[in-house]
């Protein structure tokens, strides 16, 4: 990046950098929306975060080198919304998540349950399974993760932040991120299983229950 | 001479954060490698990709035409 190819900063002010602004905030608006949705749970508070990330964003505006990188900004600012009003939140509840028990089977495995190797010709009942999972069965098993690791696993796999961002955003050691990464997705492997199990998406695979409690091969 | 010596239990152990890209470059490719060649570790990881990509399209979501509005009369404000 050398100083010539560098575009002139607009100014903030100017209306058609609002237009610009404007133009890219409605395009992403269903993005910003669903992230802050994921991460809040809450319509209501999902709506206040994009709310005050736009807010916030048009104030910052001239931090931001070039309107091209508009997009990658508006989500770090998101988050750091997000986060701010979840420290918030947490200061008053006490921390759930590190008092959340910890399950016995925590090698839990949706492709162990649904994987069968002997039976080549059934076809790949594990592709047929993620294939048969509705939208809402994802955001189900997300929204219904405990807090702590529902925001890890969003951050993680959905804004695919690397473990040291996510460590960093949320002044949590890279430990802790990893195990609750970690953590969060046999959750969620767990949810999506009796979720499917109950919407009949499994019942070729349903083992009985004294053949899979180990989950290893 | 750099035959897979990685098992299918530390690929497995290790699976996501190799996806996650967390592990050091040469832990990386040795999993790699492994995966071209066993195809139940394959069929695993392809399986975790898939449901990976799900998750991650998760984060879209319609905005109601509220959210929609109360943004638009607040640019204009700005
Ligand atoms: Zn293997």
């Amino acid at each position: 990046m050398t100083a010539s190819n560098r575009r002139p900063r607009p100014l903030p002010t100017s209306k058609e950098c609002r237009g610009q602004f404007e133009q890219e905030v409605t395009r992403l608006m269903d993005r910003l929306y669903g992230t802050a949705l994921r991460l809040a749970r809450n319509p209501d508070d999902a709506e206040d975060v994009v709310a005050e990330t736009v807010s916030n964003a048009w104030r910052k505006l001239d931090q931001l080198d070039d309107l091209a990188h508009m997009e990658g900004w508006l989500f770090r600012i998101l988050h750091h919304t997000f986060v701010s009003h979840w420290r918030r939140r947490q200061c008053r509840q006490e921390k759930e998540v590190d008092i959340e028990p910890e399950d016995n089977d925590i090698r839990f495995s949706l492709f162990e349950k649904l994987h069968q190797p002997f039976l080549l010709w059934w076809g790949a009942p594990e592709k047929e399974f993620v294939n048969a999972l509705l939208h809402e069965d994802i955001q189900n098993a997300i929204d219904n993760l405990p807090d702590g690791y529902r925001v890890v696993i969003v951050l993680v796999e959905v804004e695919g932040y690397s473990y040291e961002e996510a460590s960093g955003l949320l002044d949590l050691p890279l430990g802790t991120i990893r195990s609750r990464v970690s953590r969060a997705r046999t959750l969620l492997q767990k949810a999506l299983w009796s979720q499917g199990q109950d919407a009949g998406l499994a019942k070729c695979c349903g083992q009985p229950s004294g053949t899979s409690s180990g989950g290893d091969l | 001479m750099s035959e897979s010596r990685i098992s299918c239990e530390e690929v497995v152990q290790r699976l996501f954060e190799y996806m996650d890209r967390e592990l050091d470059s040469y832990t990386s490719a040795e999993i790699q490698r492994h995966l071209e060649r066993c195809h139940d570790c394959f069929s695993r990881a392809e399986f975790e990709r898939q449901l990976r990509e799900r998750v991650a399209r998760s984060g879209q979501q319609e905005a109601p035409e509220r959210l929609r509005h109360r943004i638009r009369e607040m640019i204009e404000r700005f």
